[in-house]
C-alpha cells in the first residue's frame, strides 16, 4: 500500500474555500498533490449526485469546503450543504464508504493553513483506508 | 394474415408484474385478439425451445419483468432481445433492479449464507449450498449460475421502453400496447409514465405548505395519519417530490406515503441522491446537533432512498467488498 496515492475530489465554494486554497498557494504552503479542485459557486449548489459521480469515476475521497456558518455569500447555502451532507454521509456509510472518505468543513478566504491541514489529514486517513473499489459483476 | 407475436417473461421478480397483466381484466382479451402470445411462462406452457425456434426480430415486442441475477435470466433476456423488435422493461425490478436489487448491499456469499444457513427457520445441518454442478447417483445436475450483482434489464441488453412501478398499473400497460399498435410510441428509451413528479399531481397537494421546516421525522406507525393532508406536512417521509408520477396514487389512497417505485425523472443519474437532496431541503435546523437528531429519526437511510433503484445507482451497491 506504500505506493497508493489517494485521489481526492474537492468541491470548493468560490467565495471562501477557493480563496482559502488560493491563499495557501500564494503563501507557498505545500498542498497535497492528491487533491483535485472543482470550483463551485456555493457549497449549497453541490448536488449529492456530484459526490456519487466522483466516487464512481474513481475518487477515493470527496471533500466539500464552504464558508463558515453565517458567512455564506448567499446567506443560507452552506447550511443547505450541512444538511444534505449529514444525510448523505450516513447513507454512504451503509454503502461501506468510511467516514474519512467524505468530509465537509469550513474554510474562510484567509485560512490557507486550515485548507492545507484538512487536505493533509484527509490524505493520511485515506492512505490508511486504502483505495475505494466499486462493486463488481 | 397471422397476428403479430409477443412474449412475456419474468426474471428475478415476485410475480406482482404478472399479476398486473392479469389485472388488465377484459382488456387481456383484446391483447389476445391483436397479438399471438407465443411465450409466457407464468401462464402458458411454451418452452424456451419455442422461443429459440423463432426467427430474429419475429416478436413484435417482449415484456420483461424482474431483475437479472442468474445466468439463465441473462440468457433468456438476450434471447428475447434477439427475437424481438421491441424490448420493454416492465416493472421496477426490470427498470431499476427493484427490491431484489437491495441484495447489492450484500455479497453473493452473504446472501447464500443467510438463505441456506443462518435464517432461524432453515434446517440445513450439513450446510449444503446449491452448486452450479452437482454429481449425484452418477448424474450431473446443473443449476444456473448465481451472479454477485443484481442488474436491471438495461444493464444486460438494450431496452426500448420502460414501464416503471412496483407493480406498474394496468392502465399504463394498456396505453403502451395501444401506442405500439398505433405506432405512436414516443422516442426510444422513453419511460412510458408521467413526465412530472408525483407531488405535482398529488391529490393532497393543496395541503402542502409553501415552505416546510421539518424538525423530526415520524414513522407511519408512530402517528395517526390524516388521509387528506400532505404526508411531509405531517412529518412523515414521502418520496413523492422526487418520484415520477403515473402510479394513480395507489399508496396514497391507502394512506401510505410514496416510497419511490416509479423511480426518478429523466436526467437524474441517482435516485437516492435526489431523495437526499429533496429531504435535506425540507429541514430547518442549522445546528449540527439538531440536524443529527433529525437524521437519527430516519432509520435505514440507504434502504429507504434506494429501495427500488440500488442496482442502477451510481455506486450499484456496497463498495470495497
Amino acid at each position: 500500500m506504500e505506493d497508493f496515492k489517494p485521489n481526492i475530489i474537492g468541491f470548493l465554494c468560490n467565495w471562501c474555500a477557493y480563496s482559502g486554497a488560493d491563499s495557501a498557494a500564494r503563501a507557498e504552503m505545500q498542498i497535497p498533490e492528491n487533491i483535485n479542485i472543482v470550483r463551485v459557486m456555493c457549497s449549497g449548489r453541490i448536488d449529492p449526485q456530484f459526490v456519487l459521480q466522483a466516487f464512481k469515476e474513481g475518487a477515493d475521497g470527496v471533500l466539500i469546503l464552504g464558508c463558515h456558518p453565517g458567512d455564506c455569500h448567499y446567506k443560507e447555502g452552506n447550511y443547505n450543504a450541512l444538511r444534505w451532507y449529514a444525510l448523505l454521509k450516513e447513507t454512504l456509510e451503509q454503502f461501506g464508504i468510511e467516514e474519512g472518505r467524505f468530509v465537509l468543513d469550513w474554510v474562510s478566504a484567509g485560512e490557507g493553513d486550515k485548507f492545507v491541514r484538512i487536505t493533509r489529514d484527509m490524505v493520511t486517513k485515506i492512505k490508511l483506508l486504502g483505495p475505494l473499489t466499486l462493486r463488481k459483476d | 394474415m397471422s397476428k403479430p407475436k409477443i412474449a412475456l417473461y419474468w426474471c428475478s421478480s415476485c410475480g406482482g408484474c404478472e399479476e398486473v397483466v392479469v389485472d388488465l381484466a377484459e382488456n387481456i382479451l383484446k391483447l389476445a385478439e391483436t397479438f399471438d402470445i407465443v411465450f409466457w411462462p407464468a401462464v402458458l406452457d411454451f418452452k424456451r425451445a419455442d422461443v429459440e425456434a423463432l426467427g430474429d426480430g419475429e416478436l413484435a415486442f417482449a415484456l420483461i419483468n424482474g431483475a437479472v441475477r442468474m445466468s439463465e435470466q441473462e440468457y433468456m433476456v438476450k434471447l428475447l432481445r434477439r427475437k424481438s423488435k421491441l424490448v420493454i422493461s416492465h416493472g421496477s425490478c426490470a427498470c431499476f433492479g427493484g427490491i431484489v436489487g437491495l441484495a447489492n448491499f450484500s455479497s453473493k456469499q452473504e446472501v447464500l449464507n443467510t438463505v441456506y444457513k443462518d435464517l432461524p427457520t432453515v434446517n440445513n445441518p450439513c450446510g449444503i449450498i446449491p452448486q452450479e454442478k452437482t454429481e449425484e447417483f452418477g448424474r450431473t445436475i446443473e443449476l444456473p449460475a448465481f451472479y454477485n450483482t443484481v442488474k436491471s434489464v438495461n444493464q444486460v441488453v438494450e431496452v426500448d421502453y420502460y414501464l416503471p412501478g412496483c407493480p406498474t398499473t394496468p392502465e399504463l400497460i394498456t396505453d403502451a400496447i395501444a401506442a405500439i399498435v398505433e405506432g405512436k410510441l414516443s422516442g426510444k428509451g422513453a419511460v412510458l409514465a408521467d413526465s412530472r413528479v408525483l407531488c405535482d399531481t398529488c391529490s393532497r397537494r393543496d395541503s402542502k405548505p409553501e415552505r416546510l421546516t421539518i424538525a423530526e421525522f415520524k414513522r407511519v406507525y408512530e402517528t395517526e395519519l390524516d388521509p387528506e393532508r400532505c404526508f411531509l406536512e405531517q412529518g412523515v417521509i414521502c418520496l413523492g417530490p422526487a418520484t415520477r408520477g403515473g402510479c394513480k396514487e395507489r399508496c396514497l389512497k391507502g394512506n401510505m406515503p410514496c416510497r419511490g417505485c416509479f423511480g426518478p425523472l429523466d436526467n437524474v443519474s441517482d435516485f437516492g441522491a435526489k431523495c437526499v437532496s429533496m429531504l435535506a431541503s425540507l429541514l430547518g435546523a442549522k445546528d449540527p446537533q439538531d440536524i443529527k437528531k433529525i437524521m437519527d429519526s430516519i432509520p435505514d437511510k440507504a434502504g429507504l432512498f434506494y429501495k427500488y433503484s440500488l442496482a442502477v445507482s451510481l455506486l450499484r451497491g456496497k463498495v470495497n467488498e
